[in-house]
């Protein structure tokens, strides 16, 4: 671990140094708001964006990825057999990624990097990738990330955290892959670790005191799961949702994935899609029996999922990293926070 | 409009008292700035927590289908516009629902508002016509004329056009000359440019559905891009299923649309989902002097066979 600074002069420089060994993904700006995506040769991550619609999950976990690939032309030699997709799995870096995308990247990968199973694709990308992070000094009004054991300069998930100085940035360079992409970019020059780790301890306090909402899981981990499960409040949570996908799709942490095989002409292929629990089809099987074939099921499932399944599955908090994208986006309001703190309090009555 | 919220909660706790009605869908404030959420309230303490205000933006009627015994529903001028299009529908019977009708003075542009701020919103206010918004650091003060949503500037049904009872006075309708501007620019580009607005249109949709499933009006059991056999469209970002999708929706709507402009309100991508149906809103305007929702007692034009059509096939 180590500290360099960046003056903002060489920022652009030094980013197009990085850009002969890196693929480089960052935050971009439309008239739709803020993006993360792959950049282009003559484009610059936005590191003054605030906040972007969609976490940086894609940048590991395409909404759609093409995993296997085959000829239906029988003259070709292993014809019809699936092959592993040819995708790019050469260094990429993510710049200006928000500390709490980072760390959900580590809790997805509790789920893509096991000891029995190690997903390829997931974790192809994820090797490939250096997360260089972004912390945030004006957290917004959404963001509550302090209370999931995240923060507005987490550093988990990083291998570097910069912090903006004005007219530099500040770099705390916290892994290997973190050096590596440094040098790629030809920043070199170090600042004194004992001055430098006190500035970023007091502008993440000065952050941390600027998030203005939290929420008490700490009760989840002793409550009867069956309890929850048939908790009777989970109709009035349900009744405004319209069973959309937009949690799901905006949240950093929800991982789940649809297979589809798509052919045209002589060529097919296999993908896979973000998929959402919201939809009815997620769990509809082929006979046509559909276990969670009712909204307030599959609401159920999302939050049970997030803040009680994961908890007593990994012991490693609740799968939520407190940015309130799906707070804000949600299109009938309903706040994670309101159910977190509804499931956190309630009392079985006998 | 603030002040009918009283007339509101007191209509609502004299049906659920009398057992008028088990249920009243309405609005409830939300957790955050500019954010409602719809709610059922079936007891009367239960009534303080509805509120009507110019973030109501959603539309109700989906609400109150499919719902179990007879049911109230708060409805602006153009919930009670779907509220008709599904009793013609035979999606909802006319005596299973008490409408407290709630002339209405339009919706506020949420993305309009946000973009007036560097940061996020993080207060909300209204009294009559002027909106207070503030966010860490400025406050503005806003005339909601300004800043009303497009749907509801180009709005003629402001008032119910059915309803068991109001809960405020008539507001007058404004008469336009020129009902869509929006359709008119559009129609004027080339083919090419048109091909480009509309590919712009939807290159950041993310296929999560919340247009269509904020839409009133698409309540299939299995929506067409649901359907596993056979499999109308793929299911990931292909360009031409995304295309597809949003082409195909606005065609199931056509004739049927009220321009409530939920499915915009409900995008979290900023997309101006009613592009899609707009065109087709005139098409019916002009073609068969069609506007949908406004009387139970007519089939919409799609849905019924004129000796006055103006294509000549049918004849």
């Amino acid at each position: 671990m180590k500290f360099i600074t960046i003056d903002k002069k060489d920022w652009t420089k030094g980013i197009d140094n990085s850009r002969k060994t890196y693929q480089l993904f960052g935050p971009v700006k439309d008239e739709n708001g803020c993006k993360i995506i792959k950049l282009d040769t003559n484009v610059l991550p936005d590191m003054d964006y605030h906040e972007s619609v969609l976490s940086a999950k894609s940048v590991l976990f395409p909404q759609t990825e093409t995993i296997l690939t085959t000829s239906l032309n029988e003259s070709v030699e292993d014809h019809h057999i699936m092959k592993r997709a040819k995708n790019d799995y050469t260094p990429r870096a993510v710049l200006g990624i928000r500390p709490y995308d980072a760390k959900a990247i580590g809790l997805v990968k509790l789920n893509f990097d096991t000891k029995e199973y190690r997903e390829p694709y997931w974790c192809d990308a994820y090797e490939a990738t250096t997360f260089v992070g972004l912390g945030i000094t004006r957290p917004g009004p959404f963001d509550f990330s302090t209370s999931v054991g995240c923060g507005p300069f987490c550093e988990e998930g990083l291998d570097i955290l910069l912090a903006d100085l004005d007219d530099k940035f500040l770099a705390k360079v916290l892994t290997p892959k973190g050096e590596a992409y440094a040098a790629a970019c030809g920043f070199d020059t170090p600042a004194d670790d004992k001055e430098s780790q006190a500035l970023f301890d007091i502008l993440r306090k000065e952050a941390e005191k600027n998030i203005a909402t939290s929420v008490d899981t700490g009760n989840l981990k002793e409550k009867n799961l069956l309890d929850l499960h048939e908790a009777p409040f989970w109709d009035d949570v349900a009744f405004a949702c319209i069973n959309c996908g937009t949690c799901t799709y905006v949240c950093p942490t929800c991982w789940c994935f649809d297979i589809q095989d798509e052919a045209k002409l002589k060529e097919s292929a296999r993908f896979r899609n973000w998929d959402t629990c919201m939809s009815p089809l997620f769990t509809r099987h082929a006979t046509g029996h559909n276990p969670r074939g009712a909204k307030v099921q599959r609401v159920r499932q999302r939050f049970m999922h997030k803040l009680k399944y994961f908890l007593d599955k990994y012991d490693q908090g609740i799968m939520c990293v407190g940015c309130g994208r799906c707070v804000k986006s949600c299109p009938v309001n309903i706040d994670i926070r309101k159910v977190a703190h509804t499931m956190n309090t309630y009392e079985k009555k006998d | 409009m603030d002040t009918c919220i009283q007339k509101i909660r007191e209509l609502a706790a004299d049906l659920l008292e009398r057992g008028e009605v088990e249920k009243v869908i309405g609005f409830a404030q939300g957790t955050i700035p500019m954010a409602t959420s719809p709610i059922s309230v079936g007891t009367k303490q239960g009534v303080d927590n509805l509120v009507f205000n110019s973030t109501c933006g959603l539309n109700l009627a989906n609400f109150a289908s499919r719902q179990k015994g007879k049911i109230a529903i708060i409805a602006k001028g153009c919930d009670c516009r779907n509220i008709v299009t599904h009793i013609v529908e035979n999606q909802l019977q006319r005596d299973q629902v008490y409408i407290i009708g709630v002339p209405c003075n339009g919706m506020v542009n949420k993305f309009k508002i946000a973009a007036l701020f560097e940061d996020e919103i993080t207060g909300f206010a209204e009294d009559g016509d002027t909106l207070t918004v503030s966010s860490s650091s400025q406050t503005k003060t806003l005339k909601k004329q300004e800043y009303l949503r497009e749907n509801c500037l180009l709005c003629t049904h402001k008032n119910p056009v059915l309803y068991d009872v109001l809960a405020g006075d008539l507001v007058k309708e404004q008469v336009l000359e020129n009902a869509f501007p929006d359709v008119d620019k559009i129609e004027a580009m080339d083919v090419d440019g048109r091909w480009q607005y509309f590919k712009r249109l939807t290159q950041n949709c993310i296929r999560c559905y919340a247009c269509r499933n904020a839409c009133p009006i698409c309540y299939c059991p299995t929506c067409f891009v649901d359907e596993a056999g056979p499999q109308w469209v793929g299911k990931g970002q292909n360009k031409t299923d995304v295309d597809t999708f949003h082409f195909l929706r606005a065609f199931h709507c056509a004739g049927r649309c009220t321009d409530c402009g939920a499915c915009v309100e409900a995008c979290p991508m900023g997309i101006n989902v009613r592009d899609f149906t707009r065109k087709l809103n005139k098409d019916a305007l002009e073609l068969f002097g069609w506007e949908a929702g406004l009387d139970i007692s007519k089939r919409p034009p799609l849905d019924a066979y004129s000796p006055q059509d103006p294509d000549d096939f049918i004849k």
